[in-house]
């Protein structure tokens, strides 16, 4: 026998104790939606999972009603070290959890279960650990003092890390002081429903957090109404901008992280082995389904030809199949209409020219599959260079000197993120000090932490996630609460003084939404 | 055994060396390596670990790791009774299952070879054939300090003595004070000194001390180094220096050896050795074996465990395949 066709070692579905049915998420309850509802499918096998409810546009309103009232009565009133309490008491539930969220993950949504065990559900608990700590600092938060909760935040969020994205939404929203509506993706909502299970078990205040499932039309429902006073979507560009024009005027804070289509930069000084893990983790990782992933390869012309060698001996090992199996490196598509995407592109990538080299697997009978395919001979001008495929597609691109990879790099509509590869300490500073993307990977790719910001430049998006930075995205500056009295300060105020006057000003103002009643 | 005929060696290290052997050339050559990220390559090493084999990989798993173990006593306080013993051991690792595979080899002091060849009689051998080698640790082994004379002598006393497998030290102190004219010198002698009176050659296991050499870049330029001078096999460790074998060196070692023999057609042997004492550890250095080079180095001329514990492990975890029931250690014989 080969040793390497690894026995089966599937993750257990027993540890799920799914519904048949999942209603929405409103005011601490499960309710059933007005709309109609829909199924979600298993894209690795196209089995039924459950059916979800729909919320209607009335659902929605609901919704927010409830995130207003909680935000009124309870979660505006609490202090931050309580509500602190509550984000501790859901990253130790997510971690008790761990291994039914990540069956449910990857079998929702076609990612390997090493994927979602290993990094998708740690870093959901991490990311709920690292602002539960803020709660009650927001002092620090480099806003001034006291700075203010927005109120309800309306948050969509998509399928490629359905949880991960989820937490990153809600838990500095929650740490802020704000009450969350928030819509998951269509093709995705099961582990946002067995969280709200983890809410209840959290006993969360009714209302702080509601979760309200559906299509496009239920998440434009909730950036258009009128009582939500933040909007946070992560997505694709052309939604963004739609996002942006409805809210342009309305006066709700926005922030959105979009598409992405990442230089990965290989120097001919990099160390090679792990310049080749990097660009493997850049774009297979999660199928490709990252919007940070490294599609495009930049490397160094002397050294095209061993980095393509040795990537196609690597590629040649990765495991496609069974998201649930322990052994799996690849997993399934998470859509039929993203798997026609892929295709579309991966077409169009050879009818300009571009060499396709797509590794052998076997590729199973249903369900969604795209086996790790590179393109050589890619020029900036062709389309897979330019438009993001969101698949497991890299496309290589070559230069021959530093300033040229940094001109290639950025001659994108996007700047999400990007990758250095060289052994050169002085090289990895100069050149990621001239990259205009909003996260930079040196000799790594596609690491996360709760601590470090993230998000975008040009169409990337704008505003950010993570760190202390994402704090500013759901709250207001303490000092710039009373307009009338930053104005009457005189311009030779000391910012200390300012500071004072704020606080001493602050009481009495009351937020836009407090002020409307 | 031997890999090649010794006469084509410098010639191959002059051909990629651009010149003799010397500091100067070895220098230009090491030095121009790719570098090792460490974080990358101990992340690289953490994936592999993760693997999960089971069921029908697991049994095949902890067979072939019995068959590739050099079974090792290495003691200053070793005696023939204790080396008749280990020898017992290797022959027939479970007492209570015949079907148990043989180890590849048993690896001894020196002294201990005659002890070690009288003891394994008919059953010594290639394993290949299901015979049991004699490795020899050699070269003023662990430290390596002494002179080139008696690290000769050393080696060619275990070779008379029907050693099969030599295992050197390599001299870390030249290495780490940039003489690496003299390591490769010194490897190239030890190689002659392996070969017998008929002309064929022990085989020829380098050990780096890797522990000593403290960086990803310095263990695998000693690689490249070793194996340019003739090493059969690249070995991690002695076993006597704090860390000894890890999964991020074996994997770095590997990809040493890949990179060899995608440029050179030949295939070069691998031993982990030092701390490898769990079935669970071994298995993941058997997958690192095989996504990194091929499964075809899952075999005793290409992959090696230095270990004594790890087979008493591997031994319980096989019983408990077969019966479905941790048995205990008093269920294998401690040697």
């Amino acid at each position: 026998m080969s040793f390497l066709e690894y026995a089966p070692v599937p993750e257990s579905r027993a540890i799920l104790n799914l519904r048949d049915a999942y209603g929405l998420f409103i005011d601490g309850e499960f309710v059933d939606g007005t709309g109609e509802s829909f199924a979600t499918i298993s894209p690795a096998d196209e089995t039924h999972i459950a059916t979800i409810s729909s919320a209607s546009e009335a659902d929605v309103d609901r919704a927010v009603a409830a995130a207003r009232r909680a935000y009124d009565k309870t979660w505006s009133k609490m202090s931050g070290r309580d509500r602190g309490k509550y984000l501790f008491r859901i990253a130790r539930l997510v971690q008790e959890r761990a291994r039914e969220l990540a069956v449910a993950e990857s079998l929702d949504n076609g990612k390997p279960i090493k994927e979602s065990r290993d990094v998708d559900v740690p870093l959901v608990a991490a990311w709920f650990f690292y602002y539960a700590g803020w709660a009650d600092k927001l002092d620090y938060a480099g806003l001034g003092a006291d700075p203010r909760a927005l109120g309800v935040a309306g948050q969509v969020i998509p399928w490629n890390f359905p949880l991960l994205m989820l937490a990153w939404k809600i838990a500095p929203a929650l740490a802020a002081g704000n009450t969350v509506v928030i819509k998951p993706a269509e093709t995705t909502p099961l582990s946002a429903l067995v969280f709200a299970e983890i809410l209840q078990q959290a006993d969360l205040p009714p209302g702080v957090v509601n979760i309200v499932t559906g299509a496009g039309a239920t998440g434009a429902a909730l950036v258009a109404h009128p009582d939500v006073d933040k909007v946070a979507f992560t997505g694709s560009t052309g939604v963004g901008r739609a996002i942006a024009k409805e809210t342009a005027g309305s006066g709700k804070k926005l922030t959105l992280e979009l598409g992405g289509k990442a230089a990965n930069i290989v120097f001919d000084d990099a160390p090679i082995d792990q310049a080749i893990e990097g660009i493997v983790n850049g774009i297979f990782f999660n199928q490709g389904h990252v919007c940070c992933a490294g599609s495009r390869l930049l490397v160094q012309e002397n050294v095209h030809d061993e980095v393509i060698a040795r990537l196609k001996d690597r590629l040649s090992t990765l495991r496609l199949g069974d998201p649930l199996d322990k052994n799996t490196d690849i997993g399934a598509i998470n859509s039929r209409e993203q798997l026609d995407r892929i295709r579309a592109l991966s077409k169009i990538g050879e009818e300009e020219g571009a060499e396709r080299w797509t590794a052998d697997c076997v590729i199973p009978e249903n369900g969604f599959w795209f086996a790790p395919t590179i393109f050589t001979n890619v020029q900036a001008s062709h389309r897979i260079a330019r438009e993001e495929i969101f698949g497991p597609v890299l496309s290589v691109l070559t230069f021959r000197t530093p300033a040229e990879a940094i001109a290639k790099a950025n001659n994108t509509p996007y700047g999400l993120s990007a990758g250095i590869w060289t052994d050169k300490g002085s090289r990895i500073l100069a050149v990621a000090d001239r990259l205009r993307a909003g996260v930079i990977w040196a000799n790594t790719f596609n690491r996360f932490d709760p601590s470090s910001p993230f998000g975008g430049y040009k169409e990337s998006g704008y505003g950010r996630e993570g760190g202390r930075h994402g704090l500013a995205a759901y709250l207001a500056p303490g000092s710039s609460a009373p307009r009338s009295r930053q104005t009457a300060l005189t311009a030779g105020a000391t910012a200390s003084a300012s500071a004072r006057a704020t606080r001493s000003a602050k009481k009495p103002a009351l937020s836009k939404k407090e002020a409307k009643r | 055994m031997s890999r090649t005929a010794l006469q084509t060696l410098p010639e191959r290290a002059v051909e990629l060396l651009g010149g003799e052997p010397d500091d100067t050339t070895l220098r230009r050559y090491l030095h121009g390596l790719a570098g090792v990220d460490a974080v990358g390559l101990e992340q690289r090493a953490a994936g592999l670990g993760t693997r999960s084999i089971k069921t029908t990989s697991k049994a095949w798993a902890l067979d072939k790791i019995i068959e590739l173990i050099d079974l090792t006593t290495l003691e200053g306080a070793d005696t023939p009774g204790k080396v008749r013993s280990l020898v017992a051991k290797a022959l027939n690792p479970d007492a209570a299952d015949p079907t148990c595979p043989r180890v590849a080899a048993v690896c001894v002091y020196g002294d201990m070879v005659p002890h070690a060849v009288a003891a394994l009689g008919a059953a010594h051998g290639d394993p290949d054939d299901g015979l049991v080698s004699v490795a020899a640790v050699a070269t003023a082994f662990p430290s390596g300090r002494a002179s080139l004379e008696i690290k000769l002598a050393d080696t060619a006393d275990a070779v008379a003595d029907g050693a099969d497998e030599i295992d050197m030290v390599i001299d870390r102190g030249a290495f780490l004070a940039g003489r690496y004219g003299l390591v490769f010198d010194q490897i190239a002698r030890v190689k002659q000194a392996c070969r017998r009176a008929d002309g064929s050659y022990a085989s020829l296991k380098v050990i780096l001390e890797t522990g000593e050499l403290t960086t990803y870049d310095n263990i695998k330029r000693a690689s490249w180094l070793s194996i340019l001078a003739g090493g059969d096999f690249i070995k991690t460790s002695t076993g006597k220096v704090q860390p000894a074998a890890t999964l991020p060196t074996t994997l770095l070692m590997l990809e040493v050896v890949r990179d060899w023999h995608r440029a050179t057609g030949e295939k070069i042997g691998v031993k982990p050795a030092g701390g490898i004492r769990t079935s669970k550890d071994a298995i993941k250095y058997l997958v690192t074996v095989a996504e990194t080079v091929g499964e075809e180095w899952l075999q005793p001329h290409l992959f090696r465990y230095g270990a004594s514990s790890l087979l008493n492990d591997v031994l319980l975890q096989r019983q408990k395949l077969r019966t479905g029931a941790y048995s205990g250690a008093d269920y294998v014989t401690i040697d």
